[in-house]
């Protein structure tokens, strides 16, 4: 008589838990920080077509790291929730609190009933009027959440990245200030020796908290060089928006076309 | 909790995290087919049941040098009754596209409002905008769905128009009940003052318009319309209500505000002073 072999549930979970912390670590970087006029996300991320940040709705965005396939699934399920949400009741009751706790709850599901826990760590960003009334969601692959205040940040090699926030964000600092930060901050393997992430590395967003309805726009072009030039007195994005036809969510300062 | 009933534990359902539908109406409805413009009323309302609701009346568009102007009144109408002297009936569907709306007010705001959730989860989903046909198909998709209430007299007709970003010029397309969709070329007008206001674009439209001689077309458009169109509302000077214009270029929609319109309509209402057909 055989009998199956027996293994704890701790010991069954905390398999599971290293499993999807390798599979994080193994990826680069995103960090999530306010700023004076909202939210900025700046991840390093090569690509411009596979993106690790974008827009769930009005006034929230959203930030990944871990296998894309995972986290594209939970993006496209976030902007279904919150467009579902928003059409049945209005577009103000959308909040990233609820739709956070329904990422929560689908990823607590996934880590204890599917074969394999999702490999991600998400996060959800929401500006308010004013930055007092920002808020930072941080859900990990088991279901866990936390209410970030001011910056989060996510992926492989993060402890060198919170402590260098934790020592250098300070509440109302300059768009321009925020991303230098960042970028300084997200080193590819944390070598102390390789200077700040150049602009084609990173991917950065922001939620601005001036604009009407939709506050998520990406940077890019000489715009997002001057933020990010230490030299340049650029400080902030234009309130308005690029005078050339085509998406309207990409700010690149770039002359009329 | 939540509308889609289907919401376990407040987990997001598998549905929601299937694989690449893109398109909100479809999501909506599998999801929540009560949602649906029309959706649910279907089944209480016997074939034959004619319901009485506001009308929307006359909208214009016409082409010009930099895009395409749309331009609707502002009355609805019950029977023979006044229900609404301010109503906007021309919307942005998104940042190059607006809808003007003729036929049952109430269901046609509702498809509008869907549609404007419909371009922008597109656009999200895909990271990319959809080409302005592509706009035209999603509207003559719901209008199609529609069919049922149209029997009932609860019939949308709109007009849709946009600036397309390939040929650099504004295009306009208009539906018939069942849902086909038709390009038009220069201008068009629907609703029940539209065999007027297509009398006064073919008079007053031609090529290479500039953008404040567009409004002004479409604004006079619309004065012969309610000329001879007791469900199309003219100008309203004691009340200061203007058509509801809205202009489509390069550069986005823009919804004119009164303070562009005001001067235009005053100038018109003063033209036709001692000449109420416009002779020129």
């Amino acid at each position: 008589m055989t009998f199956p072999m027996y293994v704890s549930p701790e010991q069954l979970m905390k398999d599971r838990a290293d499993y999807a912390r390798k599979g994080i670590a193994r990826g680069r970087s995103v960090v999530v920080a306010g700023y004076d006029n909202g939210m900025a996300f700046v991840a390093h991320n090569p690509s411009r077509t596979l993106h690790k940040v974008s827009e769930i709705y009005d006034r929230i965005g959203f930030a990944a790291v871990g296998k894309y396939n995972e986290f594209e699934n939970l993006r496209v399920a976030g902007i279904r929730y919150a467009d579902l949400r928003g059409y049945s009741y209005d577009r103000s009751d959308v909040t990233a609190r609820g739709l956070a706790n329904a990422y929560a709850q689908t990823l607590g599901t996934v880590f204890t009933q599917e074969s394999k826990p999702y490999e991600v760590e998400i996060c959800v960003a929401q500006v308010g009027p004013t930055a007092a009334s920002d808020q930072i969601f941080r859900l990990t692959y088991d279901g866990s959440v936390t209410d970030e205040p001011g910056y989060v940040a996510m992926g492989g090699a993060t402890e060198p990245l919170t402590t260098g926030l934790r020592e250098r964000w300070e509440p109302g600092m300059s768009l321009a200030s925020a991303l230098r930060l960042a970028a300084g901050l997200l080193r590819p393997g944390a070598e102390p020796a390789s200077g700040p992430l150049s602009a084609e590395e990173l991917e950065v967003a922001v939620l601005d908290r001036r604009r009407p309805r939709r506050a998520f726009r990406r940077l890019g072009g000489p715009l997002l060089d001057a933020l990010l030039s230490p030299d340049d007195p650029t400080s902030d994005i234009p309130t308005q928006d690029d005078r050339r036809p085509g998406p309207h969510d990409l700010l690149t300062g770039a002359p009329d076309a | 909790m939540s509308s889609s009933g289907d919401r376990t534990d407040g987990r997001l359902p598998t549905a929601y995290r299937a694989v690449g539908g893109t398109s909100f109406v479809e999501f909506l409805g599998a999801q929540a087919p009560h949602l649906l413009p029309g959706g649910e009323r279907r089944e209480h309302l016997g074939a034959g049941t004619v319901v009485e609701a506001p009308h929307g009346t006359t909208i214009v568009a016409l082409t010009f040098r930099d895009g395409v102007v749309v331009a609707g009144d502002r009355r609805a109408t019950m029977g023979n009754l006044i229900a609404h002297r301010d109503m906007d009936k021309v919307f942005a569907a998104d940042d190059y596209s607006v809808v003007g709306i003729a036929g049952t007010a109430g269901v046609a705001v509702e498809m509008v409002r869907l549609l404007q959730v419909e371009l922008e989860h597109y656009e999200k989903i895909e990271g990319t905008l959809l080409s302005l046909e592509g706009k035209a198909n999603r509207l003559a998709t719901m209008i199609r769905g529609n069919l049922g209430n149209a029997f009932r007299g609860l019939a949308v007709l709109p007009l849709f128009a946009g600036y397309d970003p390939g040929p650099g010029t504004g295009r306009i397309f208009s539906y018939d009940v069942t849902g086909g969709c038709y390009e038009e070329q220069r201008h068009h007008s629907i609703g029940s003052g539209a065999h007027f206001a297509r009398g006064a674009l073919k008079k007053l439209w031609h090529p290479g318009l500039l953008r404040e001689q567009a409004v002004a077309v479409a604004v006079e458009a619309l004065y012969d319309a309610a000329d001879d169109d007791s469900a199309t509302g003219g100008p309203d000077l004691g009340r200061r209500i203007w058509p509801t214009c809205a202009v489509v270029t390069e550069l986005g929609v823009e919804l004119l505000p009164e303070t562009d319109l005001e001067p235009t309509v005053q100038a018109l209402v003063e033209a036709r002073r001692d000449n109420p057909g416009g002779a020129r």
